[in-house]
């Protein structure tokens, strides 16, 4: 463990290399917002609409790889953490229509159930806590359909949603809504987790007992962990719901929060490249698995195939590569992990 | 662990040149696939329509926990299709079927209508199953100006001629259904307790709205969820409200769990269900060994039963069957999915030889269909609603038998009366010509 910075004084020339680091984030965060304009006026609108699917998704894996690889927390109950964005983001649309404070509600409203569920989760190890957070993306669709003059039960509700200005096309609107919200949550996290906050992560990751040494609190920081990764899985459920004008339980299965972990473990633990790889997985091999089906000539493969697909390419990729697809190369780098 | 690790979620410049190349490589499949949607392109000027083919699609729960059934409505349509086909098609163009599997999720709904819409550019949507499902797509379907036709599902939803020009539905909508059923329980079963069970959605309670038209609040109301299947406390509280008749809006899994969950406790109501949750062979399947609770139990239809041989429309659907759907076995979800296929068949032959998406809502819209239905469909400028009503149905040895004669009614505060039309013959070859 030398997550301790150096305290020596540092030469001008550390200093200067220090300065430009901390402006990495905001250059690659600029650089992949004009990727993804250009991307927007080059791709025709189905390209446009995965294109914005795959920013909605980038933002709950950037965040559950925060949680999971970098402060060791297994969640399985982020499927219902973005169902709790979207039905609130649903709910005020219907009543208000307005988008932007829709979505911030529904990152606020997200943030304070993640808070509750981490302060359960701080208390729980291993097994326990995967186990109350799958408890918590099993108990959606019951929550429904109890408060079914609220949620509307299975039915789901629609959402309201203003076209978009002028001619822009529909598709292109969702792209960059759902990126300006991914890259928001990649600027973020990433100066959350440069500073200290990231250190304290992986401290109480490694060893709790050295970090509570350390003068870490580990509770505090677990729940800060969930808190921040449900912030993330709540703008990425609003973003959902903006994107397919409609939010129901099936939209949410217990599959959604097991697909993400899994994407986030094909990616790469703990790396934003790892998240991203991830983010795009999730809209790629369902999509790939169902033209083989197709292709294949049995429809009732392709609701069932994209399973098969990803369970294969998780044994392929533990094999060839243990640290993720973003260690390919990097593998000889990449530290031993424990615990 | 080294200091470069620990910032390896951002900085080290491996990282950032990765997320360079993966960023790239992204570029470049888009780039890549782009090329190819575009050579699918068609010469015409209205999208999915050339000289000799037309492309529609569909949305369809091949998976999942509605597929039961209901999966073998779409290869029906399409048997259909390959039928007409096979005869020249429709203005010498050829009909190309295309559904995908959404697992009866709506989140999958999203994404397979827009692959059809905007990579495949089918000409129309037609028949995507589900309420909940499709409830979803119309908002992107108007935006895009795709006829969305026959939608299979008896929601109102679809008949908001205002709010949604080119939806139109198929299956006589649930208040109708509830109005006629109720209109049946009143006359046959006056003065009896009557009780409703319905499905905790749009289906549940349009049913309810209609029956409680008919015979006012009825003596007790319960609902399911389809991800629950335990009706326990809802029999239970039937058989202490003592209701003598219980009306369930149910699909067919939960028909099955009610009857046999009632025969449990001792409960033995008349049962009224549903055309939805009605289908003898599926139920019969379902209650095995208990299928002899099923005798008596009251339903309805509207479109010729799977068991009629002598009538025409089953002689022609068995004869497509046999010979484009390879040889599937015969139900009335067949039964359903070629009459589908027969009423857009008749919808392009309306719409005339220069197929445009104006031109076939507008054909629907004008209606004066004639084909497998006991009742004539409703379509009008001011009606998108499908089949105009039902008649009733009683189980009988394992079989539906037609009890009486068709009924229509609307679905607001009009009338149930009998309807006296003679049932339509299917043309000689099957093949429905322009009208």
């Amino acid at each position: 463990m030398t997550i301790v910075e150096p305290v020596t004084t540092k030469t001008k020339n550390q200093q200067k290399s220090l300065r430009i680091a901390k402006l990495v984030p905001l250059l690659v965060v600029t650089a992949g917002a004009i990727i993804v304009v250009v991307l927007t006026y080059t791709l025709p609108p189905f390209r446009n609409y995965q294109l914005a699917t795959i920013g909605a998704y980038l933002c709950v894996t950037a965040g559950l790889t925060v949680l999971t690889g970098l402060n060791g927390q297994l969640s399985l109950g982020h499927g219902a953490l973005m169902a709790t964005g979207a039905y609130t983001l649903a709910i005020w649309q219907n009543k208000f229509d307005l988008l932007l404070p829709g979505i911030v509600l529904a990152v606020l409203v997200t943030t304070v159930a993640g808070a509750v569920i981490g302060l359960a989760a701080a208390r729980l190890r291993g097994p326990y806590l995967a186990g109350l957070t799958l408890a918590v993306a099993v108990v959606v669709p019951s929550i429904t359909s109890t408060f079914d003059r609220t949620f509307n039960s299975d039915q789901g509700l629609s959402v309201a949603l203003e076209p978009p200005p002028g001619t822009i096309p529909v598709e292109q609107w969702q792209a960059w809504i759902c990126w300006a919200g991914a890259l928001l949550t990649v600027l973020v996290l990433a100066y959350l987790v440069g500073g200290r906050f990231g250190r304290d992560l992986r401290a109480v990751r490694d060893d709790e007992t050295a970090a509570k040494l350390a003068g870490v609190g580990v509770a505090r920081t677990q729940i800060m962990a969930f808190v921040v990764s449900a912030a993330c899985a709540g703008l990425s459920g609003a973003l959902f719901a903006v994107l397919s004008q409609s939010v129901s339980p099936g939209a949410f299965p217990l599959s959604l929060s097991l697909f993400l972990v899994m994407a986030i473990v094909i990616g790469g633990l703990g790396r934003l490249t790892g998240a991203l790889i991830g983010a795009v997985l999730l809209v790629v091999l369902p999509s790939a698995a169902q033209s083989i089906a197709e292709k294949a000539g049995s429809q009732h493969l392709e609701g069932n195939l994209a399973l098969t697909f990803f369970g294969v390419v998780l044994v392929l990729v533990m094999l060839a590569a243990p640290g993720g697809l973003a260690s390919w190369k990097a593998r000889r780098k990449l530290p031993t992990q424990k615990g | 662990m080294s200091l470069q690790s620990c910032q390896g979620w951002w900085r080290g410049g491996r990282t950032g040149k990765r997320t360079a190349t993966v960023l790239a490589a992204l570029l470049l499949a888009a780039g890549c696939s782009n090329g190819n949607s575009n050579s699918g392109g068609s010469s015409s000027n209205t999208p999915g329509v050339t000289d000799n083919s037309i492309l529609i699609g569909s949305h369809q729960p091949l998976t999942g926990p509605a597929a039961a059934g209901y999966s073998e409505i779409a290869p029906a349509t399409k048997a259909y299709f390959d039928y007409v086909n096979a005869n020249g098609g429709i203005h010498g163009r050829k009909i190309t079927y295309k559904y995908l599997d959404d697992g009866y999720n709506p989140a999958n709904t999203q994404q397979v209508v827009r692959q059809l819409v905007l990579q495949d550019k089918v000409f129309a949507i037609l028949n995507g199953l589900g309420t909940p499902t499709h409830t979803g797509v119309l908002d992107f379907l108007k935006t895009n100006r795709v006829p969305d036709l026959f939608v299979a599902s008896g929601s109102r939803t679809w008949n908001q001629p205002d709010k949604y020009p080119g939806t139109f539905g198929f299956n006589p909508d649930y208040t109708v259904e509830g109005k006629i059923l109720a209109a049946y329980v009143k006359q046959t079963y006056a003065g009896k307790k009557v009780c409703f069970l319905g499905q905790d959605d749009d289906f549940g309670r349009d049913s309810l709205a209609g029956v409680e038209k008919v015979l006012g609040p009825v003596a007790a109301k319960q609902t399911y969820v389809v991800t629950n299947p335990n009706v326990g406390p809802q029999m239970g509280a039937f058989k202490a409200a003592a209701c003598d008749v219980v009306i369930l809006a149910s699909i067919p899994g939960f028909t099955a769990l009610s009857i046999g969950t009632a025969a449990k406790i001792g409960f033995k109501p008349q049962f009224v269900v549903s055309n939805v949750g009605s289908d003898p062979r599926t139920l019969t399947k379902t209650l095995g060994a208990a299928a002899p609770l099923l005798e008596g139990v009251v339903a309805a239809g509207y479109l010729p039963l799977d068991t009629d041989e002598s009538n025409p429309w089953i002689q022609l659907y068995k004869k497509v069957n046999t010979q484009y759907n390879g040889n599937a076995a015969f139900d009335n979800n067949v039964v359903y999915g070629m009459s589908v296929g027969y009423l857009f068949v008749q919808a392009l032959q309306a719409a005339g030889k220069d197929l445009t998406r104006d031109k076939l809502t507008a054909a629907v819209q004008k209606g004066g269909f004639t084909g497998p239905g006991l009742v004539p469909t409703r379509f009008s400028a001011q009606d998108h609603s499908g089949y105009a009503g039902e008649q009733i149905t009683k189980l009988v040895g394992g079989k539906a038998t037609w009890v009486g004669t068709p009924y229509t009614t609307d679905d607001a505060d009009g009338a149930v009366t009998a309807y006296t039309g003679a049932a339509a013959t299917p043309p000689q070859n099957g093949i429905p010509t322009a009208q």
